[in-house]
């Protein structure tokens, strides 16, 4: 079982390093949707014992991250007519180097940290960290609106993971309503794109600096 | 317990006395009648309350559960606070009685139903800051005060001064807050609960350092210098009855606080008291000073109850000294003296804010040299403002007097009495108190010379009048209560001394007792002579002068051809030696023409004293601010991006810090 986990949990690694790496926003957002999926699949490995709730928070991740965000993204982008992440702050490649080095760095402090049960799953905590970083380095290096919520949604599944070691200690009411609060937020940021994209003309958020008191 | 509960009840009543008429239409003069009637209703219930609990015991603690994580609803009414809460059922009501006509509802239907709200609001909060036996239910009864008050007094919130104003006020009592925030925080440590219950033992340095942030937080209250920035714009910004309570009765909170605190504190070294004396007595001589120098009649009025806490604070001092020395006559004349002063000036001081609301109502300005003749015009408020000002310079047979006669006999009596020892440093503050007594009645010689003798100075002066009786009748009753207290101050004595003695807890705090020190009888018997050698001399001026028989001609003008109406004495002109004498501290500033020929043209001459405090010290101080902190607006990218690039790294030390297994 644990091999299992493992192996999935570096799947989970390999999506974020591709994640980094492409400029086209539609591989982007189908990379992204397939790493939420594969989490929803992970969540049913770790619980020993399943039970109603965890499935259907294991459903409900599945069908909203793996098909119901991606479809919105999808339709956003067809209306905004944008295809690349044109001008990234820092090119694909160094973008790969530096999840590379965030993902060694969670490794390193992973072994650092003092949790309580250090061997649920050995690969969980860095896994985690390594995504919440990533989804970082998403959101401080690309501009455009989509990508942005993109990098959200990597933070999301990082912490997403970190969730998983705290799964009996964290109520079901709390996973459903993140759920929601993720479902609604790229809800209405993909109603926002349009009209960023009618004001300014562009997706580029740094236009927004112009909103500055 | 039904003491208690009167006075929660009153509380109640006060604070949502304003809520009715927020539902009714804005031109509907129901709501402000019905809010008058609620704060008539509410004041009396809660006098009832008081009057059963000035006399003896404490009120049992009344505790009720809430739902806030700390703190608990703790009320209790103990003499001290009884007597602080006598003002609050007092003036308020009173004030809002005044306001049926000076703020009429069909004349001021966009703000009537605000002012309202906030002034009962202001009013009930008041009187929760007295009966609080909880810091945090305490704080939060003081901060509803604070930001009522700026409501009510910001009323006329399209006048750009009135806004500064408000913007003073606000910044000068968070500023407060603040300490007080401190000094409860540190009364937790130090005591382990937010109970406010005389403490057993603390270190000297904790209690020192409780003493000292009691005075500056409450101090930015009560406008003790230099921390009484906001005190002169917010009385003259504020509708003169919300003035009239702010002065009268809100100022005192400050009072309150700082008598409360020294109550429950243990130990009193003797520089508590010398700060207090010291504070007082630069209060008293610089806030007489700077009145001499106003000429807008609100501000002088506001000045002049800077000098009042002034002398409650050296009341006070006198008594802290007294009380680390185990000198109980010293305990019971500076406190009394203090606590009488807090009633008088709550009686003297709306009264005179009331006087100069009715000339603002009919005049429409506040400036001393715009007025003129309103004596002629205005009698019966003439005749009440003169009572007003003769009680404020503590000129017998007023209540004024008495208070200030127990402060100096307590002065005289730290020089020492025979065998026993003495603080003769303390009795140097008599001086300043004569000096303050002079000055006051220089100030509102000149006051009411500018304002209501001499002719008309502008054509605003024409039309005014006597106001309607529902403005006089408040009026009427603080004038009647300044003259009771005044001639029968003996009446007020027992309350006094409960209040002294719950404040004091000496261990032979018995023997504190105000009647045997000082010969109550004789102000009385003294007091009447007074009146009666007045009246015989009217009634011989009378006699001998049957009819107004002086020739009125123009005064001699140097043979001018065409003098005008401004060629009186100005109220400035009144006032320059003082201000000249005090010009270090006033900063008088003047432009004087130049004139040149033997035909010059017309030339302006103009002369302000400003605060120095505020325009001299704190408002370049936050200038300088003003331009030195926006440097930090670098941090301000609106990129989204560097945001998250600021959660990162704050992320990243903090994981660092997790994996050095320290603990963050």
């Amino acid at each position: 079982m644990t091999s299992l986990l493992d192996a999935l949990l570096v799947i989970v690694l390999v999506m974020n390093l591709f994640a980094l790496g492409t400029s086209r926003i539609h591989a982007l957002i189908r990379i992204v949707s397939a790493q939420g999926a594969l989490l929803g699949v992970i969540m049913v490995l770790v619980h020993r014992h399943l039970t109603i709730p965890v499935l259907a928070v294991a459903a409900a991740g599945i069908a909203i991250k793996g098909f119901l965000i991606p479809a919105i993204m999808q339709r956003a982008l067809q209306q905004a007519y944008v295809k690349r992440e044109i001008e990234p702050l820092i090119s694909p490649l160094a973008s790969i180097l530096l999840g590379a080095i965030a993902t060694a760095f969670a490794v390193l402090l992973a072994g650092q940290l003092p949790l309580v049960n250090q061997n649920d799953g050995a690969l969980l905590v860095p896994t985690s960290i390594a995504t919440v970083l990533v989804g970082f380095i998403i959101l401080t290096t690309r501009f455009k609106a989509l990508t942005q919520v993109v990098g959200y949604l990597v933070l999301e599944n990082g912490i997403f993971v970190f969730g998983m070691l705290l799964i009996e200690a964290m109520p079901l009411v709390v996973e459903m309503g993140v759920l929601l609060d993720l479902f609604v937020g790229v809800f209405v940021i993909s109603i926002i794109v349009n009209h960023i994209n009618r004001a300014f003309s562009t997706l580029d958020t740094r236009q927004l600096v112009s909103l500055r008191e | 317990m039904s003491a208690t509960w009167n006075i929660l009840a009153a509380i109640v009543l006060l604070s949502f006395s304003g809520v009715p008429a927020c539902l009714m239409p804005r031109r509907s003069a129901a709501g402000q009648r019905i809010a008058t009637l609620l704060m008539v209703a509410g004041s009396l219930l809660g006098l009832s309350g008081v009057a059963a609990s000035l006399g003896g015991a404490n009120s049992p603690l009344v505790q009720v559960p809430w739902g806030l994580p700390c703190g608990r609803f703790a009320v209790m009414v103990d003499p001290l606070s009884a007597l602080f809460l006598g003002l609050v059922f007092v003036v308020p009501a009173l004030g809002s009685v005044y306001g049926l006509d000076y703020w009429r509802q069909s004349q001021h239907p966009a703000t009537s139903r605000r002012l309202g709200l906030f002034y009962g609001l202001l009013a009930g909060s008041m009187a929760m800051v007295l009966v609080a036996r909880d810091g945090v239910l305490f704080l939060v009864a003081w901060e509803v005060m604070a930001i009522a008050a700026y409501f009510a007094a910001t009323v006329e919130d399209d006048d750009p001064a009135v806004r500064r104003a408000g913007w003073i006020y606000l910044v000068a009592t968070h500023a407060g807050t603040m300490c007080l925030i401190a000094m409860f925080a540190l009364w937790r440590h130090a005591t382990g609960s937010f109970g406010l219950e005389p403490a057993q033992a603390m270190p000297v340095a904790v209690a020192g350092t409780l003493f000292v942030l009691a005075v500056t937080g409450f101090g930015f209250k009560a406008g003790l210098m230099p921390l009484h920035v906001w005190l002169p714009g917010a009385h003259a910004a504020a509708p003169s009855h919300v003035s009239a309570v702010m002065s009268g009765v809100m100022l005192k909170m400050g009072v309150y606080g700082i008598m409360r605190m020294t109550a429950l504190l243990p130990v009193a070294p003797v520089w508590w008291g010398g700060l207090l004396l010291t504070a007082g007595a630069v209060t008293g001589v610089a806030g007489i000073a700077f009145a001499i120098g106003q000429q807008d009649l609100k501000r002088l009025l506001a000045y002049s109850s800077i000098e009042n806490i002034g002398i409650i604070t050296m009341g006070l001092g006198l008594a802290l000294i007294g009380r680390s020395l185990g000198r109980p006559d010293w305990v019971a004349l500076g406190m009394g003296a203090a606590l009488l002063h807090v009633w008088n000036h709550g009686l003297f001081k709306p009264l005179l804010f009331l006087g100069a609301g009715a000339i603002l109502h009919s005049t429409h300005t506040r400036e001393l040299d715009r007025l003129g003749g309103m004596g002629a015009r205005m009698p019966v408020v003439m005749v009440f403002f003169v009572i007003g000002a003769v009680a404020i310079c503590g000129l017998p047979p007023l209540n004024g007097f008495v208070g200030e006669w127990l402060l100096y006999l307590g002065l005289f009596r730290t020089l020492g009495q025979g065998a026993e020892a003495g603080f003769p440093a303390a009795a140097a503050v008599a001086v300043a108190l004569a000096m303050i007594g002079a000055m006051a009645v220089a100030c509102f010689v000149k006051l009411i010379g500018t304002v209501f003798l001499g002719t008309a100075r502008s054509d605003a002066v024409d039309r005014a009048q006597d106001p309607p009786p529902s403005m006089v009748a408040p009026m009427l009753a603080l004038a009647g209560a300044c003259v009771f207290l005044g001639l029968f101050p003996s009446f007020a004595i027992p309350a006094v001394e409960n209040a002294t003695r719950t404040w004091a807890a000496l261990a032979n705090s018995a023997s504190i007792s105000i009647a045997a020190i000082a010969p109550l009888g004789w102000i009385s018997a003294l007091g009447l002579a007074l009146v009666a050698l007045v009246g015989i001399f009217a009634l011989i001026s009378r006699i001998a002068f049957p009819t107004d028989t002086t020739a009125r001609a123009v005064t001699w003008d140097c043979g001018y051809a065409r003098p005008s109406k401004r060629m009186q004495y100005s109220g400035s002109s009144l006032g320059k030696s003082l201000v000249d004498l005090f010009a270090a501290l006033l900063r008088p500033t003047s432009h004087q023409p130049v004139i040149h020929g033997l035909f010059p043209n017309s030339a302006t001459f103009k002369s302000v004293v400003t605060d120095t405090v505020l325009d001299g010290m704190v408002l370049p101080l936050f200038r300088s601010a003003g331009r030195f902190l926006p440097r930090f607006r670098v941090l301000q990218q609106a990129q989204v991006q560097t945001y998250v690039l600021y959660v990162v790294a704050i992320v990243i030390v903090l994981l660092g810090v997790g994996a050095m297994g320290g603990q963050p």
